[in-house]
């Protein structure tokens, strides 16, 4: 479809996936990893997606241009576990046409 | 021992509705919740948030939410065993389970409902190889009793509410408090982070920021924690407890090992036809549960529970005749002697 994006998520156990992201849901990062369940249910998004558990962190591969980093996320990140320079919160990144190529790596299950 | 005839863990949303259905059935409720209060994720993660699919309600913040089914469900009475966790279930020869809650707390019920939700809240420890061994040595998660750290000396690490907050209550109470946060800024109600500024400038607490904690030694029982501020060499902080408040995260805890079949993080359930697990008088409701096309939803968790009492009934009461009635019709008759009904109708000539 014409607003699919493909990115690139590796799993957990480091295993490379390619895949299509839709960009007219209103679907964040988050749970585009729940759609194609590439994290088992129950250790990814645990709240929901409100920057309140990190269950979502993940760190950036590519250069690809992301929405700044808001209050509450960096909030969230300073209390995480595993936070590297490269850290963001999947549930806070909206996927929008801008991001295809986009790589991410999902941080370990803490 | 405490019984009753339907044992809910978790008093969450789920949880809470249950009471008021099984109310309607005359069936007497007590819950298990490994929090201290009611409410569950609503709650504890987020009640000052709005929730927006809550059937007739546009808008409801989820304490809200939390407090309109704790009124709901009053008139029925229910038991409350906060602050524990559910440990271990056991089947009695009459069919009935007998839980355990990690501090020994035992009830008895002929039918046990799992709302429990993503788990029971956990505390997050930090990273570091040996804090295991320290534990109760020196190391608490949680503040139970503050008294316990009367003159003695305290490292508090977090950002959030629960550090701010405690590391205010224990400057009074302990002979010195280090604050230890990753950044400069906190995450807290500007009362506590201001109180904070003002407890520091004083010289009431220490603040040691943007700093980690690196190591924890002792002999035993804590000494002294290493403390790293970035890009400094590591100090070591004397000290008698480190408190490390990281916040909470749901784990499915001991739960997984009742001999449930748990598919997904969650319990398997037979949806088609009254959310009975594996074990015939053992049923999840609610988030915990799932079933092909599971949806968490608060509200198909009260739906869950609805059709969960029915069957629940047949178990505590085998082969006596029920039908469903309307609370419109019926009213609601409360156990405290209370009864809620709809007004007659007035039966009047106009001449």
């Amino acid at each position: 479809m014409e607003q699919d994006i493909n990115i690139t998520i590796i799993d957990r156990e480091g295993v490379k996936h390619q895949i299509e992201a839709p960009t007219d849901m209103a679907m964040n990062l988050m749970e585009i990893v729940r759609s194609y369940e590439l994290a088992p249910e129950g250790t990814i998004g645990i709240c929901g997606g409100m920057a309140m558990c990190a269950s979502c962190q993940c760190y950036v591969l590519s250069d690809t241009e992301l929405p700044e980093m808001q209050d509450d996320e960096e909030a969230m990140l300073s209390e995480a576990f595993d936070v590297k320079e490269n850290s963001r919160l999947g549930c806070q990144i909206q996927m929008t046409p801008e991001m295809e190529g986009l790589e991410v790596e999902l941080a370990p299950e803490s | 021992m405490i019984t009753t005839d339907i044992l809910i863990i978790g008093a969450g949303p789920t949880g809470l509705f249950t009471v008021f259905e099984a109310g309607l059935l005359k069936l007497n409720c007590h819950l298990i919740d490994a929090l201290p209060q009611q409410g569950g994720q609503c709650s504890e993660l987020y009640p000052k948030k709005p929730i927006y699919d809550i059937p007739a309600y546009p808008e409801i913040l989820a304490g809200d939410l939390t407090h309109k089914l704790m009124e709901q469900c009053k008139q029925f009475e229910p038991g409350f065993t906060l602050g524990e966790r559910a440990e271990t279930i056991d089947k009695q020869e009459d069919g009935s389970f007998i839980v355990t809650t990690n501090k020994g707390t035992q009830h008895k019920a002929p039918v046990v409902a799992i709302a429990g939700g993503l788990g029971s809240f956990e505390p997050r420890k930090p990273l570091l190889d040996n804090i295991t061994d320290f534990e109760d040595r020196g190391v608490e998660y949680m503040i139970k009793e503050p008294e316990f750290y009367r003159d003695k000396k305290v490292v508090i690490a977090g950002g959030g509410d629960s550090a701010l907050d405690w590391s205010i209550f224990l400057s009074d109470i302990a002979s010195s408090v280090t604050l230890i946060h990753r950044r400069n800024e906190f995450r807290g109600h500007l009362d506590s982070v201001e109180k904070v500024q003002e407890l520091k400038n004083l010289g009431k607490i220490n603040l040691i920021t943007p700093a980690e904690i690196t190591g924890i030694n002792g002999n035993g029982k804590v000494e002294n924690v290493e403390v790293t501020k970035k890009g400094e060499e590591p100090i070591l902080v004397e000290t008698n407890h480190f408190i490390p408040l990281f916040g909470l995260s749901p784990k499915l805890g001991p739960i997984a090992n009742w001999g449930l079949e748990i598919e997904k993080n969650a319990i398997k359930v037979n949806n088609a036809l009254d959310y009975q697990t594996n074990i015939p008088g053992i049923y999840a409701i609610g988030d915990v549960n799932t079933y092909p096309g599971k949806l968490k939803l608060i509200l198909c968790g009260f739906h869950e529970a609805t059709l969960m009492c029915q069957s629940a009934y047949q178990i505590i009461n085998p082969g006596k005749r029920y039908v469903l009635k309307y609370t419109t019709v019926a009213g609601v008759n409360g156990f405290d002697g209370t009864r809620k009904e709809a007004p007659k109708a007035v039966v009047k000539a106009i001449q």
